[in-house]
């Protein structure tokens, strides 16, 4: 600032061009810096700040470092080859009786349960059992008689994997991956195993009804599009309504729809079309109708406003030229909505991997997504690490998308628009 | 010369509220290698006629023959029609190469005859280095060249052009009346053409139609148009004109007397006058009056005092500003230089000859 008002005072001429431009602009800069500001600090700590904290939530690991200090240290410099040495031993000792005091053990516990199957009881037990400090030098035989886990690698080796303060523990465990004793990533074992089934599966549902709902919405749009706008704007509204009422109301109300008793299979049922009712919901089936409902209008919006864009001229100039309807959608009219297709099924793809409520309602047990399992782990079982490791890979997988997107888009503004 | 008709329009009459006549009782015939000009001012049903003949509008009534064939109920695609439109509608997502060669591909032409076909057309319109860009990426004109190459490259019966110029400045507007009429000689296509705009018709057309209130006026070669209107609406749609309002007092072989509303009397051709005391609007090119200081009339002349309101110069002429017979518009074409005697206000005389005032309908 003093620079360059000092070599504004000198000469004019002197002060170069860009930074006088710059100078110009400093005062609406910060004007529209000042009316932008309070959404970037709503955005800051409403949005940037939790995806921050559960980023870092997926690969923190802090319990174990926090309730036995000592053995963290202690196995700092151990290689993981044999049972470490009696430093060691007596480092965990201490912890346990410290954290048994402070009534801690269970911190730690939960969080090595995760990584071993009964490591609870372990720890627990050698609490309750460890009535006085050992001896010096004798650490390793007491606990080793008080539960002989403690004279097997794999024990020491799953409390060095936790002592944090980073880990890939809950990352590898959202893709049903483990480290085995020796720190090699393996496959997790077939019972534990789910989450890439889930995560295909949200993909797959997400899929789907992002097909259905373009399958459903193109047609609606092009009517939009073509109407006059006093007709159109009526079909709008028809199309908006559903944003009238709350997520829960219309999820219900296919579940009053849909049940074996609802009005669809009642319906069915009195035309004599079937004699059993049909199992319409709590399946991937009511999963699906439910979701498309629901977004269909993220996917209408888009391709209504790059139909609209489309002058009339272009299909009748297709006509003249010699294309029958048929060829002249496909070449002409299909080719130009090409940006609308992609931002609705971006769009619908992109919240339809995040739905929790409308599959959680009329979805059975197989067809439940990526984020029940999410919500689940944060309220149920208060496993935030697990829970931010597969929320950071759902992001990922999002934030692909986007970016695959986007390259697309920009590929055919270069272009000037898409090559058919 | 009796070239069979190409297009034959039958008894046509288009309606599209069912309670106005847009295009009333049309009997039109185009034919084989003319540059045929639908003339007339908005609303005056010149583009639903063509739309009709594209194929995108239905007649009401009647029946439009396309090499003898009746094309009422053929769809657009059917008809071998090349149509340039208003605003080129070329397909912005295919390259120039791409848009010329579309009406081939839907033809099913071979491969490498369409890309012979492409480039010649493209040679054409001189812009083969152009080839692989989008339509985004040229100029107005550019742009309205490949559409008139895309119209063009399967060859088809007839071209339709809907104010294909509108959209352009005058200066490249005058460059492409050029370059389309010299297509349509070295080619010998035939042309619909529809525009508003007199003089661009004057230039190209072979024949003119001048369309008004959804009827044909007249239809007639350029200088017949101009010379011979048939009535006040094409005397003053096509060209510079001046109206005086008068009623007739004799008529004899062709002549009548007319006596002006603001007293006097013209000797003027009788066009279009029913008789003896009707009303009627004389008609006089600005281009065909002298103006005469002194009042000396030449013999068998029309004279007729006249105030001088103001002179414009437009190079390569100028133009004087008259207050005649009530009319205060009265213009006169003038040779550049002549203009600077006249002042304002002065009194002069103006004189024309009886063969270039036409009585015709009154207005």
């Amino acid at each position: 600032m003093t620079a360059a008002s000092l070599t504004g005072a000198n000469t004019e001429t002197n002060v170069p061009l860009k930074r006088r431009l710059k100078r110009a602009e400093r005062a609406r800069q910060l004007k529209a810096f000042a009316l932008v500001g309070p959404l970037l600090l709503f955005l800051l700590f409403t949005f940037a700040g939790p995806i921050a904290g559960m980023l870092w939530r997926a690969v923190a690991d802090q319990e174990v470092r926090q309730v036995l200090p000592q053995t963290v240290t202690a196995l700092a410099g151990w290689d993981g080859k044999d049972l470490p040495d009696e430093k060691a031993f007596a480092a965990l000792a201490s912890d346990i009786q410290a954290a048994r005091a402070a009534g801690t053990i269970a911190i730690a516990a939960k969080r090595l349960n995760y990584a071993q199957n009964g490591f609870r009881t372990i720890l627990t037990s050698t609490a309750r059992n460890l009535k006085a400090s050992p001896e010096p030098g004798t650490a390793k035989e007491t606990l080793g008689k008080i539960n002989a886990a403690w004279r097997d690698r794999a024990t020491w080796t799953t409390i060095k994997g936790a002592s944090g303060p980073v880990t890939s523990f809950y990352l590898l465990g959202a893709l049903d991956l483990v480290r085995n004793a020796d720190g090699a990533i393996v496959a997790a074992p077939p019972d534990q195993a789910i989450y890439r089934d889930v995560f295909a599966r949200t993909f797959l549902i997400s899929l789907a009804v992002t097909a259905l709902c373009l399958i459903l919405g193109f047609p609606v749009a092009y009517l939009l599009a073509a109407l006059p706008p006093a007709r159109s704007n009526l079909l709008m509204i028809f199309v908006l309504l559903p944003f009238w009422t709350s997520l829960l109301v219309r999820t219900c109300a296919w579940i009053v729809l849909l049940q074996s008793k609802g009005v669809v299979n009642d319906s069915l049922h009195w035309l004599g079309i079937i004699d059993e009712p049909l199992r319409l919901i709590y399946n991937r089936f009511g999963v699906c109708v439910a979701m498309t409902h629901v977004l269909l209008p993220f996917m209408i919006l888009p391709l209504y406003s790059s139909m609209k864009a489309i002058s009339s001229a272009y299909m009748r100039a297709a006509a003249s030229l010699g294309a029958p309807p048929l060829t002249a959608f496909l070449r002409i009219y299909l080719p130009q909505t090409l940006p609308g297709i992609g931002a609705g099924s971006l769009l619908v793809f992109i919240l339809a991997l995040g739905y929790y409520i409308t599959p959680a309602l009329v979805g059975g047990a197989a067809d439940q997504m990526i984020s029940y399992f999410i919500a689940l782990y944060t309220t149920e079982t208060a496993n935030w690490g697990l829970a931010s490791a597969l929320g950071a890979v759902l992001l990922l997988a999002t934030v692909l998308l986007a970016l695959l997107y986007g390259k697309l888009v920009q590929g055919q503004q270069v272009t000037g628009g898409m090559k058919n | 010369m009796v070239t069979p008709a190409l297009v034959r329009f039958s008894g046509i009459q288009k309606t599209y509220d069912g309670e106005h006549l847009v295009v009333k009782n049309l009997d039109l015939d185009i034919r084989k290698g003319e540059f045929i000009t639908l003339l007339g001012p908005s609303g005056s049903g010149k583009t639903t006629t063509l739309m009709m003949l594209a194929g995108f509008e239905v007649p009401t009534e009647g029946e439009i023959y396309l090499s003898d064939r009746p094309i009422k109920n053929m769809p657009p695609h059917k008809r071998d029609i090349g149509m340039v439109f208003q605003n080129y509608a070329l397909f912005p997502h295919l390259t120039i190469e791409e848009n010329v060669a579309f009406p081939l591909s839907v033809r099913r032409v071979d491969k490498s005859e369409a890309q012979a076909r492409v480039k010649a057309a493209l040679r054409m319109i001189k812009m083969e280095t152009m080839a692989q860009r989008r339509p985004g990426q040229l100029s107005g004109g550019q742009q309205q060249r490949v559409a008139l190459a895309r119209a063009l490259v399967f060859n088809p019966q007839l071209v339709l052009m809907d104010e294909p110029l509108g959209a352009l400045d005058k200066r490249l507007r005058e460059q492409m009346q050029l370059e389309i009429k010299q297509l349509h000689e070295t080619m010998g296509i035939t042309i619909v053409y529809v525009t508003h705009d007199q003089s661009e018709a004057l230039t190209m057309s072979d024949r003119i139609a001048v369309f008004n209130d959804g009827i044909v006026q007249q239809i007639d070669r350029p200088d017949a148009l101009y010379e011979r209107p048939v009535n006040s609406f094409v005397a003053n749609f096509v060209g510079e004109n001046n109206v005086i309002s008068g009623s007739v007092e004799t008529i004899d072989k062709g002549y009548c007397r007319v006596a002006l509303k603001a007293g006097g009397t013209v000797t003027a051709r009788a066009i279009n006058v029913s008789g003896a005391g009707a009303a009627t609007s004389l008609s006089v090119r600005p281009e065909r009056i002298a103006i005469i200081p002194d009042g000396a009339s030449g013999d068998g002349a029309n004279l007729l005092p006249a105030k001088v309101q103001s002179t414009i110069y437009l190079g390569d002429h100028a133009l004087a500003v008259l207050d005649v017979a009530d009319n205060a518009e009265f213009m006169v074409k003038l040779q550049p230089g002549a203009h600077d005697s006249l002042k304002h206000g002065e009194s002069v005389f103006i004189s024309f000859r009886p063969e270039d005032c036409l009585a015709l309908d009154p207005v």
